[in-house]
């Protein structure tokens, strides 16, 4: 790791007020900042630790309505029991996302500012058509997604919560890549007033993104039955020494299916 | 036994100070005026090294010195070498291509080191290191050893020409091509062995300090044999004198073989000392350790297996190229030689066989030995061969093996081994009980009725441990001879220090070792202490790998206690003024037989020191040193069955039951020797199911860190169902076979076997991963 000045931030306006300093980074739980750094594949020149920061803590629930602030942790999200009743496949996720260390230490807001192509959080933020929240404005998920490891935040934007309608059924399932553990496939479906939506990560050759084929088998009857048969395209999904595109096209239509028996059962 | 002795299982004395983090290993070293080494390593699998400059690093905070090879071999540093030379089949010597601890004119793999740089903090180090600025030209790569044999591949050392390094072979040509030829049954395959990682849980590391008032070098490293470290550095690298140079291996995180080899690291790290005047410290990075540890296997192979109408193996055929890497380790060329194709026998009674072996460099890291060493190859090879040959045949895999078992001993190998005893039938017996083998059509048809795919497989492996006749083994080539030596030193109040050659980097020699000692006096194991891995305590020693620690390393210490118990008993029979004859040992003291006159232990060490009531003419003191060269190796045997179920949706296989019956002669302390075999498993299932190391054609390695390579986990695993039964082992004093190993050896086959068998299909590339396993009940259901 190369030298660097570490920053406190004791609120989001003077985090980002210090995120104007040099070559500053924003950090959150450091689950991907940290090791890139300590590989010295990333040299920022001031750290901006967003993590203590009060108005960014804690999970509410409040009926269907969930907002969830940007530096709670993967074991917060995971352990919420309020959230465990509105969303409980949100926090099943949450309890599979890395090992114990990475979910008391990584945030909902640092993983999907990284947006990992792998990261299971913009799955289940796509499908569930849940809102960004950022210290100037709000973002649909849909938008705020852009790519590998690119999404719509400009510079010194800082997300500071997200916000979304809990769903009458949902679940995820998630296939592990064996060495990182990181999903080589993971589907998010959600059943909610304006239908069904199934979002995948871990296989599009552009990051997250929501399976059409999926969608519409399901739009007919929310049944695992109805996924029988249906072939999802390995046009534009990724190709890797741990997966082609042929298995991962496959990974989504077994995962659509287990997720939504999960969701009916 | 006692609750101490021989055959308790005692837990481990060595494991309070692991397991509460109070472990010393090189990096807990520190030595004033100590400061730390970065290496500058080359980004390219294959470049000429046109420019050095070094100017800017040298400028940079806290640098001390910045080094390259030019200035190392002015110093007169020597190559790395190979020692044990193989001859191909025309007489001629391997070729060794030059390997200097910092490369000179060429770079060979992507971890090559080029430059070291010496500052005062690592960090500091590591800047400088990057500031080095080395131009170079690139060329062509070869990673694939077939490919490297081609004409027109890139030429990697201009000694051996199209990269092939000797053309070797053992047995009978032409006996066993006319085997082939008059069999009523050839079974044909061809076998990859995957290359592996080590990944030894503590990195590699030194610390080089060279003492000027003393003229006098010390080094610390993770080495499985420091003897063997300062012989090799001494006698061929010319880094100093034996009597100026101390290498101590202190606590040492896991080896599994990649902690035999002298690496340039540690050469450089005590010449570098002398050249700046501060002690030097290197401790790999895991990137470091994935680049440039010696990896394992990398075999490719085709065997042909001859049979006759009564499915008796008539003759065995095998042709083998194995990938050494950018450059010869330390014993590189006795892997898939002597270590391997003397193992292609396997259990059974053959009466012709041919190896062919050509070993080929690639611009890869270094391969050599990885636990196991050839005889994994051997054992996979072999048994996923004698699986295949029961489907063709038509008949049960466990009757076709039993069928062609060695049964009487000792037993001549047509590939120089003579097995001296064993009784194979017995562990196929224990493990097809203990599966219940009969049982598994029906546990089958349950796992279908789930849409599960059952199968299972197995595996009878033989293992050559107990390395070795030091004369055999100079005959085939050896550099050393592989005897060990042990010092037992009585204290004059009765305690015992054991001073030995072999070194424990998680083996439990500390405890094992002490369990000898307390069988024979009835000392506490908490009064004897284990020393070893000091070149300066322990006179010599060849350390240990080859599971030869027991079986090579105690006989040495049993030898030397045979010579402090006749002293003893001198002793005693003059302090009870009785007949030497008539002294017995017995609960801490020596008695004389069938009466109530004893003299306890502690008495007689005393009597030793004082010296002032001696037999006449005795020397004082109680002190006894031996050297052990075993007689004949050892082999271990044993039978593993492996079941799995497949889900045929995503690929994934979940090992089911795994069951190892082993044969390892006597035993010392069962938990020890199951907690060997349940790590054996753990590797031999990760080569399996889940490990490979992969290069691009370019020679970047893509598996470089966790994220990409796969190491077992525990969830990855089931509970182990082990067993032994045992047939000592005539050829060492205490019967010991060794069981080190033996887990990774028999294990893989009996994976691949049982995936094979639920899919259906002749064969699978390991790690079978789910990716691999969905491809082939892919490509078979489609057929």
């Amino acid at each position: 790791m190369y030298a660097v000045n570490y920053h406190r931030a004791a609120s989001v306006t003077e985090a980002a007020k210090l995120a104007k300093s040099g070559d500053a980074k924003l950090l959150s739980g450091g689950m991907t900042l940290i090791p890139a750094m300590k590989t010295r594949l990333a040299a920022p020149s001031d750290l901006v630790d967003l993590s203590r920061i009060k108005e960014l803590q804690g999970v509410k629930v409040s009926g269907k309505a969930v907002t969830i602030g940007a530096a709670a942790t993967h074991f917060d999200v995971a352990n919420d029991e309020k959230l465990r009743k509105a969303c409980p496949a949100l926090a099943h996720l949450a309890s599979l996302i890395g090992d114990p260390a990475v979910r008391h230490k990584g945030t909902i807001g640092g993983s999907i500012a990284n947006n990992d192509p792998a990261a299971d959080y913009p799955a289940a933020l796509l499908a569930l058509g849940a809102t960004i929240i950022t210290n100037k404005r709000e973002i649909s998920a849909d938008k705020f997604f852009k790519g590998l490891f690119e999404t719509a935040l400009k510079d010194g934007e800082i997300i500071t919560a997200v916000s979304f309608t809990a769903p009458a059924k949902a679940a995820y399932e998630k296939f592990r890549n064996p060495a990182s553990r990181y999903a080589i496939v993971g589907v998010f479906v959600a059943k909610g007033k304006d239908g069904v939506s199934v979002a995948v990560t871990g296989a599009g050759d552009d990051g997250v993104f929501r399976s059409k084929e999926i969608e519409a088998a399901l739009a007919k009857s929310f049944d695992a039955a109805s996924l029988e048969g249906v072939k999802v395209p390995a046009k534009n999904l990724m190709s890797d020494m741990h997966a082609s595109a042929d298995y991962r096209a496959n990974l989504i239509a077994v995962m659509a299916k287990r997720a939504v028996a999960a969701a009916n059962a | 036994m006692g609750i101490e002795g021989v055959g308790a299982r005692v837990a481990r004395k060595e494991d309070k100070r692991f397991i509460t983090g109070a472990g010393r290993y090189v990096d807990d070293m520190v030595v004033p005026g100590m400061k730390h080494a970065a290496f500058v390593r080359s980004p390219h699998a294959h470049a000429q090294i046109k420019k050095i400059d070094v100017k800017k690093a040298q400028g940079m905070p806290g640098v001390i010195g910045v080094l390259t090879g030019k200035e190392l071999k002015a110093d007169g540093i020597g190559n790395l070498i190979c020692g044990w030379m193989i001859h191909s089949k025309d007489g001629t010597p391997m070729k060794m291509g030059a390997w200097s601890p910092l490369a000179v004119d060429k770079v060979r793999y992507v971890g090559d080191a080029v430059v070291v740089v010496v500052a005062e903090t690592k960090g500091q180090a590591r800047d400088a290191a990057e500031a080095v600025e080395i131009t170079y030209k690139e060329l062509k790569a070869v990673v694939d050893a077939t490919k490297a044999l081609e004409n027109g591949a890139p030429q990697i050392h201009a000694e051996a020409e199209n990269n092939l390094i000797f053309d070797w072979e053992i047995g009978d040509a032409n006996a066993t091509d006319a085997a082939i030829k008059a069999a009523a049954h050839v079974t044909r395959m061809k076998i990859v062995n995957n290359r592996l990682v080590p990944n030894a849980m503590e990195p590699r590391a030194a610390l080089g300090h060279y003492d000027k008032a003393e003229d006098h070098y010390t080094c610390w490293t993770t080495s499985q044999n420091p003897h063997v470290a300062r012989l090799v550095m001494s006698a061929f690298y010319n880094v100093a004198p034996e009597n100026k140079l101390r290498v101590i291996a202190p606590d040492v995180g896991g080896g599994f073989g990649s902690k035999i080899y002298i690496y340039p690291e540690e050469i450089v790290c005590l010449w570098a000392s002398k050249k700046t005047g501060v002690p030097v410290k290197w401790v790999a990075d895991r990137t470091e350790s994935f680049l440039t540890d010696a990896h394992g296997r990398d075999h490719v192979s085709t065997v042909e297996m001859a049979f006759d109408k009564d499915n008796r193996i008539t003759g065995l055929k095998v042709d083998t190229i194995a990938n050494l890497g950018a450059y010869m380790s330390l014993f590189s060329s006795c892997v898939p030689t002597y270590l391997y194709a003397t193992l292609l026998s396997g259990q059974y009674d053959i009466p012709t066989i041919h190896a062919n072996v050509r070993t080929v460099y690639t611009n890869t890291a270094p391969v050599d030995a990885y636990r196991g060493a050839g005889r994994p190859e051997a054992t996979y090879l072999l048994e996923r061969t004698m699986e295949a040959a029961a489907r063709e045949l038509g008949v049960s895999p466990a009757e076709l093996r039993r069928k062609n078992f060695i049964t009487s001993f000792p037993h001549q190998t047509p590939v120089i081994m003579n097995y001296d005893a064993g009784d194979y039938a017995a562990s196929l017996d224990a493990a097809m009980q203990t599966a219940d083998y009969a049982g598994f059509a029906k546990r089958k048809a349950d796992a279908a009725r789930m849409g599960k795919l059952r199968g299972i497989g197995m595996s009878c492996y033989i293992e050559a441990c107990g390395i070795a006749p030091s004369a055999a083994v100079g005959s085939l080539g050896a550099g050393v001879g592989l005897w060990e030596s042990a010092e037992v030193r009585v204290n004059a109040v009765g305690t015992i220090e054991v001073l030995t050659g072999s070194h424990s980097h998680g083996q439990g020699h500390e405890t094992t070792f002490a369990q000898l000692v307390n069988q024979r006096f009835g000392v506490p194991i908490d009064s004897v202490s284990i020393v070893h891995g000091d070149t300066d305590k322990v006179q010599m020693g060849m350390g240990t790998y080859g599971s030869r620690s027991g079986a090579v390393g105690m006989s040495a210490i049993a030898k030397a206690l045979d010579k402090v118990e006749a002293k003893a008993k001198k002793i005693a029979a003059h302090l009870l003024e009785a007949d030497e004859g008539d002294i017995v040992i017995e609960n801490g003291a020596l008695k004389v037989a069938g009466t109530d006159k004893n003299v306890p232990w502690f008495q007689v060490a005393l009597a030793a020191y004082t010296a002032h009531n001696l037999p006449a003419g005795m020397e004082p003191g109680l002190k006894e040193t031996a050297f052990y060269d075993p007689a004949n190796f050892t082999f271990p045997a044993g039978c593993y069955i492996c079941e799995v179920e497949i889900d045929p949706e995503t690929g994934t296989t979940e090992i089911v039951q795994f069951v190892a019956a082993d044969d390892f002669g006597n035993i010392i302390n069962p938990m020890i020797v199951e907690g060997q075999v349940h790590g054996g498993i753990a590797q031999g299932v990760g080569q399996a199911l889940l490990e490979g190391a992969h290069y691009d054609a370019s020679g970047q390695l893509l598996t470089a860190s966790y994220m990409d390579y796969t190491m077992p986990r525990a969830g990855d695993l089931p509970s182990f169902k082990v067993s032994t039964s045992n047939t000592p082992c005539p050829s060492n004093p205490l019967g010991i076979k060794g069981c080190g190993e033996a887990g990774a050896i028999g294990s893989p086959p009996a994976v691949i076997n049982a995936i094979t068998d639920a899919i259906g299909i002749a064969d699978i590339a390991m790690p079978a991963t789910p990716s691999t396993v969905w491809a082939a009940i892919r490509a078979a259901t489609k057929h």
